[in-house]
């Protein structure tokens, strides 16, 4: 089954022709640009191993999200970054790819705190296996961890070994009304106090706060934090996680209005940049609805400790992600020159120029 | 060494008392903290701000001279080992907190500020760093970076690469490498990731920004004795299948057991196989309900005693034998030689079973200490270097248990770093297409290899001679490679 990527990449890397990586086609619009002939991931498909005990799962990188999460459902465990789906066949491969996590990350971490071990097949069509199936590992550079987030253009990921975790026994949902300074400060307040959080977001003056754990745990929390309980709210956080509210959609082109994630360091201030925005993780992202110039985005998130990222809509000269230092573009291009020395995977779906 | 000219252009980018060439002040710096490996360096130079540490980067980036980074140098893999003709870079004079911001929840320190300074620094707030290696009132950020180091709360809380958010470091060059964001992701690669457990291979950190956590309200420690390890071994699994993730899962054996509670009188019991410490921390009411699922579950599991701590100073004293278990192992014996590999916790009563046989066929003891909930263990393997051969038995007794771990699935190192000690065992868990690309990893960041140069990552004719002393059934590990 592996032999068949390992030959498309190896004449792809002999003739410099460049591929799409492409899983269930959920994150298509996430990137920059790419072209190249398609190279799909699906019938790399199929759970590995799962030793619940273990708290490992490992599964080729064509499984949907849904089957895993599914398996896992069974043991009560979960893939605690909570990776969006957005509608889609989202696939494992591609969930690490992109390196996207959901409203949990803030407080139980992100998809690269839980990637154990990948294996991949470079650009010259070299499998390859990094990592492994324990939770403690630190022989040789993180390779695995340097999957996460590269967008397939150090490699194609055929194979991911997971941490998973227990589901919480309870979960609750708590609103407060609460302007966007307020908000801001009581979710960072929150958060440096032992609290089960597990999900913040803020939006139209609505502070909503998911609490999760241990059933005396939850209702000790509740019991302190007052608020009103939003009954049902496990759709709320789903379409949340999936973008699937009226406030993430693709704006007509003529609007010129884009969907801008701006991380920041959570604690800073309401952005002066228009009232469509959406809170998230506790402070750290800033989803914002914008017609400004992609600099000036750029330039403000760079200037609150993080960066910018055009979600979705039209690419801009610069490319979608935040344009880096001269030092560490260097040291991207460097490693994009190692893993794929032709340049022929994913070309341009990251940055421009590689 | 080093010639009379580089070393005068040395002294010229730093005050006096800053390069150190005398052998009398250079014999401290002759080992980490693994002192079976010893040599004493060319030259020590200690930077007092990041613009001494880029000049001195510059200098020997120009010069072609290898540079070693060292923070406190407790390290137990002789990464920080002086190599001869390099300069030992010490960091220990940047040690200081620039920045704790409770509401953000971080703390922005020098590289030499100890990892315990961290956690104290921020109790005022209410939080505290969570990583914690054993040697946390010693060792320091810089180096628990480089060694992406653990500690009993890992399973719950992290390593270092996910308890830090941002690094200020310097390549070969001298050029400033600003990696990670003061939010909760970076654009591009995750470099921050790369950096972390590099072994001073990539770069030289000089600032680190750490996460913050809230202080758990309450935590509490069940210890629990088992007749049999295979039983421990299972109530393990047990307890995270019930849906409890401890903070701390940690596991003796008869050996340590004994060894610790001669040493601090812990009140272990004395007449089993195995004992758990099993420790829940997390708001109040979430403690009490898993304390009782645990020992519900110990209970099923087969244990033969179970006690719950009732006060902090009870608790305490329950984790000080275990604290102290590995001074408490070194009384045993002249010395000790404390391996790292980690595995799949299944596969646990299967290794500690290899582990007795082979201790019984090289004829020296092990005590084994267990970090259970990650499947990281420790066996101290106890020899007395000053007999002949003894060392060298030690030596290649733990390799075997390194090479053991990754036969079963696992690795050659949990938490300790690769360093020197541990290089050639990385020929038997990474094939030549993969080691190579660790070379070209470190040559993305340090093309002239000046940056600790022959460490982590074994040369590839090296796995060759290695591999040529490990012929098992016939079969070479790497038949494509020139044998010399």
């Amino acid at each position: 089954m592996l032999s068949e990527f390992t030959e498309r990449i190896r004449a792809a890397h002999a003739n410099g022709s460049p591929l799409v990586i492409q899983g269930g086609g959920s994150k298509t619009f996430y990137g920059n640009p790419d072209e190249g002939e398609v190279l799909g991931t699906r019938t790399l498909s199929g759970v590995v191993d799962y030793q619940p005990k273990e708290l490992v799962l490992t599964a080729r990188a064509g499984t949907s999200l849904a089957e895993i999460e599914a398996l896992l459902a069974e043991q009560n465990q979960m893939l605690a970054f909570e990776p969006p789906h957005f509608g889609g066949a989202a696939t494992l491969g591609g969930c690490v790819a992109s390196g996207l996590s959901g409203p949990r990350r803030p407080y139980a971490g992100a998809v690269r705190d839980f990637v154990l071990g990948v294996r991949i097949i470079d650009g010259t069509g070299q499998p390859l296996r990094f990592g492994g199936q324990v939770i403690k590992n630190v022989a040789g550079y993180d390779v695995s961890r340097l999957m996460v987030g590269a967008l397939g253009t150090l490699g194609l990921i055929t194979e991911v070994s997971l941490k998973v975790l227990p589901q919480p026994a309870a979960e609750t949902t708590l609103q407060f009304e609460l302007d966007e300074a307020a908000a801001i400060e009581k979710m960072n307040r929150m958060a440096g106090q032992p609290l089960p959080l597990s999900a913040t977001s803020w939006h139209a003056g609505l502070l909503t706060v998911r609490l999760s754990g241990a059933t005396s745990a939850v209702q000790a929390a509740q019991a302190r934090l007052g608020g009103e309980v939003l009954k049902d709210a496990a759709p709320f956080w789903l379409r949340l996680r999936d973008h699937a509210t009226p406030f993430f959609e693709v704006r007509p082109a003529a609007s010129n209005q884009q969907l801008w994630r701006l991380a920041v360091k959570p604690t800073t201030p309401p952005l002066k940049l228009g009232d469509a925005q959406w809170i998230e993780w506790g402070g750290a992202v800033r989803w914002l609805v914008s017609d400004l110039p992609a600099a000036a985005l750029f330039a403000a998130a760079t200037g609150c400790g993080g960066h910018a990222t055009l979600f979705r809509g039209k690419a801009p000269a610069e490319g979608v992600f935040n344009p880096l230092t001269p030092a560490l573009l260097t040291l991207h291009r460097n490693l994009k020159q190692r893993f794929d020395p032709r340049g022929i995977l994913n070309r341009g779906r990251l940055y421009p120029d590689f | 060494m080093l010639s009379p000219v580089f070393l005068s252009q040395l002294r010229r980018l730093l005050p006096p008392h800053s390069v150190l060439f005398e052998r009398e002040d250079l014999m401290p710096f002759e080992s980490d903290g693994l002192s079976a490996y010893r040599n004493v360096p060319d030259v020590v130079v200690l930077p007092e701000n990041e613009a001494q540490v880029a000049a001195i980067l510059q200098l020997c980036h120009a010069e072609k001279v290898a540079v070693v980074a060292r923070g406190a140098g407790t390290g137990l893999a002789a990464g920080a080992l002086p190599i001869d003709g390099a300069v030992l870079l010490v960091l220990s004079k940047l040690n200081q907190i620039k920045d704790i911001d409770p509401l953000a929840r971080t703390a922005t320190v020098q590289p030499g500020v100890r990892n315990l300074a961290i956690s104290e620094a921020a109790a005022a707030h209410g939080l505290y760093y969570a990583p914690d290696p054993s040697s946390q009132i010693a060792c320091s950020i810089g180096g628990n970076v480089a060694e992406n180091s653990g500690g009993v709360h890992c399973l719950k809380y992290g390593l270092t690469v996910h308890n830090i958010l941002k690094l200020r470091a310097f390549a070969i060059t001298g050029e400033l490498l600003e990696i990670g964001s003061d939010t909760l992701d970076a654009a591009g690669y995750d470099l921050l990731a790369l950096m972390t457990g590099s072994e001073g291979m990539l770069a030289v950190i000089t600032e680190v920004t750490v996460k913050l956590l809230p202080r758990p309200q309450r935590a509490q420690v069940v210890l629990a004795a088992f007749d049999d390890v295979a039983k421990a071994g299972a109530a393990v699994g047990n307890i995270i299948a019930a849906g409890v993730i401890p903070a701390g899962l940690e596991m003796m054996d008869r050996l340590a057991i004994q060894a610790a509670e001669a040493f601090v009188h812990a009140g272990y019991p004395l007449d089993c196989e195995a004992l758990l410490l099993c420790e829940v921390d997390g708001v109040n009411e979430e403690v009490s309900d898993d304390i009782f699922t645990v020992r519900e579950v110990l209970t099923a599991s087969g244990a033969t005693e179970i006690r719950t701590a009732e006060s902090e100073e009870q608790r305490l004293r329950f984790w000080a034998g275990r604290k102290a278990a590995f001074p408490a192992v070194g009384r045993l014996a002249p010395d000790y030689y404390c391996m790292d590999g980690t595995i799949p916790r299944a596969q646990l009563p299967h290794v500690l079973q290899r582990i007795s046989e082979m201790s019984a066929e090289c004829g020296l003891a092990v005590a084994n200490v267990f970090h259970a909930g990650d499947g990281n263990l420790h066996p101290l393997i106890l020899f007395d270097a000053n007999q002949p051969g003894e060392l060298h038995k030690a030596e290649s007794f733990g390799g075997k248990i390194l090479e053991l771990c990754v036969a079963v699935g696992g690795t050659i190192t949990g938490e300790h770093g690769v360093g020197l000690e541990k290089i050639n065992q990385m020929c038997a868990q990474f094939s030549t297409p993969e080691l190579v690309r660790f070379h070209e990893v470190k040559a993305a960041f340090d093309p002239h290899r000046l940056l600790n140069p022959g460490k982590a990552v074994p040369e590839l004719h090296r796995c060759a001679e290695w591999g040529a002393m490990h012929i098992s059934g016939g079969q070479l590990p790497h038949p494509e490679l020139p044998r010399f």
